[in-house]
């Protein structure tokens, strides 16, 4: 174990170091994507100076060993996870893809006209839209658990909510636009225990909190490696075992395959039969480099550090004038959304960025939480372990040059 | 920061926080949506024009200072003048706002808006009036157009 230091952890992150605008670079767009250790960029680098080759296919060396590092990479996954089997880890390109696949292979095939999905307002487009267009080939009705105004999930109605028609709760851990922790494992047992399988969007949970898939009980957990501080291009689906083996595949091509004739083809075992086409194994293999660098300090020391940041980012902008949190869930993530009051946030972003400050601004994919808010969009700091107290300070600053300017 | 300065001139500012033409024209015989999904901006843009001549022109909506200001002072500018000296207009508003030399006495008060050429994710939002108003006298029915 390696202990937290938080000078020491950013001097393992190069992109840190430089200045935006002729001030340091303060980065606090860790919701949209991460930025990498040396750990990850040097692992990515090792790969391609030294084992690069096809997967799952040569018997030369590099083929070898290229696959041992994939498969490998697999296996770290499944230990983070806490997964019972390498078989339940299917590598795709991101939290969408997963969603994709798991709408059209496993809902898809059992979904009739009338039957119901379930979702929630604060989701990502991305548990919103696959969702939609499965509607519209089925007949299906999208059904939405509503939010307070608190940004918390509103679970009033939830026992009508999660009825005989209902074929999949879909739901997201984290929300990327309020940062509101949902109790995903309380309403992972009230699904399940009518039957009704559900899908975990953790694609901003997994950078934050330690995940276990079985204490979660869930049947689906999906994440993206570029917002767990490894590369673009790579992602998760942790799926369980007897749900992908009763699936169809998602794509069809190399890989997927056990043997193909013109009369006919076998698929590959799990997790092969959803991995066609050769896969993103430079990703994969910085995947692991990067659950490698969390699991040398343990994602709580990592977390319990962020968070003291989130905390303390809240109550300094409570105790500023003319400006308003949105989200105030009581369990949150790394997520500070907040108005300033005459200013668009278009603006604010503007402003920050002269400052070195990166924050995004806009509706966060997330449009049906800006409806609710009435708002057009928001202002976005999110944090991650590698940011410090000094940096709550420049956004805090930041805020104050826009009040200004805009005075 | 003079770079900000520059973006954000007292111009801006003022029309931002004061909008001209911030109103609804009741027999606009043209008009038009404009829409910016990125950042959220959403305007409407009303046209009177009588022959060539736009004889009122005015704007509702919302949206962040660079887009309002540039939709109030692009009213301004365009009331009374034919759609030739509209687009002469538009023409010397684009080159500034590129980084071109344009022609100071056609932009007149427009030339504040020559702030956004360091700053091109801006550009869009300072266009969209302009893009809108172009949509609406070009077309006799109601009009979306996006800057994305
Ligand atoms: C909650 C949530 N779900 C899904 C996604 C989609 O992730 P990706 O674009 O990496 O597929 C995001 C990314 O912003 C997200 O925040």
């Amino acid at each position: 174990m390696r202990a937290f230091d938080i000078e020491q952890i950013r001097a393992d992150f190069p992109i840190l170091h430089q200045q935006i605008n002729g001030q340091p670079l303060v980065y606090l767009d860790n919701a949209a994507s991460s930025q990498k250790p040396l750990q990850v960029i040097e692992a990515v680098d090792h790969y391609y100076r030294t084992d690069n080759a096809n997967v799952h296919r040569g018997v030369h060396r590099l083929s070898q060993r290229a696959t041992d590092a994939f498969e490998a990479s697999r296996s770290t996954v499944r230990d983070y996870l806490n997964a019972s089997s390498d078989r339940e880890i299917v590598f795709v390109r991101g939290a969408t893809e997963a969603i994709n696949l798991v709408a059209q292979s496993f809902v898809r095939p059992m979904i009739v006209e009338g039957d119901e999905i379930l979702i929630s307002h604060l989701e990502h487009h991305a548990n919103i839209v696959p969702w939609q267009m499965l509607c519209e080939q089925t007949g299906a009705q999208l059904k939405v658990i509503p939010m307070t105004d608190t940004g918390e999930l509103d679970l009033t109605q939830i026992d009508e909510l999660l009825n005989s028609r209902t074929k999949i709760l879909s739901i997201g851990h984290v929300s990327n636009a309020l940062g509101t922790v949902n109790p995903v494992k309380m309403l992972t047992e009230k699904a399940r225990a009518k039957g009704i399988p559900v899908l975990i969007d953790g694609a901003q949970a997994v950078p934050h909190l330690q995940v276990d898939v079985q204490a979660l009980d869930c049947d689906f957990y999906v994440f993206s490696g570029h917002k767990l501080f490894a590369p673009t291009g790579i992602g998760v689906l942790y799926g369980r075992q007897q749900l992908l083996e009763a699936m169809p595949p998602y794509q069809g091509g190399g890989d997927m395959i056990l043997s193909v004739s013109f009369s006919g083809t076998i698929y590959n075992e799990l997790p092969y039969k959803f991995e066609a086409g050769t896969p993103h194994i430079a990703g994969a293999i910085g995947l692991a480099a990067a659950i490698d660098y969390i699991q040398q300090f343990g994602m709580e020391v990592l977390a319990a550090h962020e968070h003291h940041l989130l905390d303390l980012a809240t109550a300094k902008l409570q105790a500023m004038d003319g400006v308003r949190i949105i989200g105030t869930a009581k369990e949150k993530a790394s997520v500070l959304s907040f108005m300033i009051d005459g200013v668009h946030p278009h603006d604010v972003g503007t402003i920050f960025d002269q400052q070195g400050v990166a924050i995004r601004t806009g509706h966060h994919c997330a449009q049906p939480v800006m409806e609710y808010f009435d708002i057009p969009a928001t202002a976005r700091a999110s944090f991650a372990f590698y940011n410090s107290e000094q940096e709550v300070d420049a956004l805090v600053a930041a805020i104050k040059k826009t009040q200004e300017l805009f005075g | 920061m003079s770079d900000l300065r520059d973006l954000y001139q007292q111009v801006i500012m003022d029309h931002n926080k004061n909008p001209r033409n911030f109103r609804e024209i009741e027999d606009a015989n043209h008009f038009a949506h404009g829409n910016n999904p990125l950042c959220g901006d959403k305007l409407v843009v009303y046209v009177k024009l009588d022959g060539n001549v736009i004889t009122d022109v005015s704007f509702k909506g919302s949206g962040c200072a660079i887009s309002m200001a540039s939709a109030s002072l692009m009213t301004e500018s365009l009331k009374g003048k034919t759609l030739e000296e509209a687009d002469a207009i538009y023409e010397q508003v684009h080159k500034t706002m590129t980084g071109e030399t344009a022609d100071r006495h056609l932009l007149g008060k427009l030339e504040v808006l020559s702030g956004v050429k360091e700053f091109p994710a801006r550009v869009k939002c300072a266009t969209l009036s302009w893009h809108t108003v172009h949509a609406a006298v070009d077309s006799d029915h109601d009009i979306s157009v996006s800057t994305e």
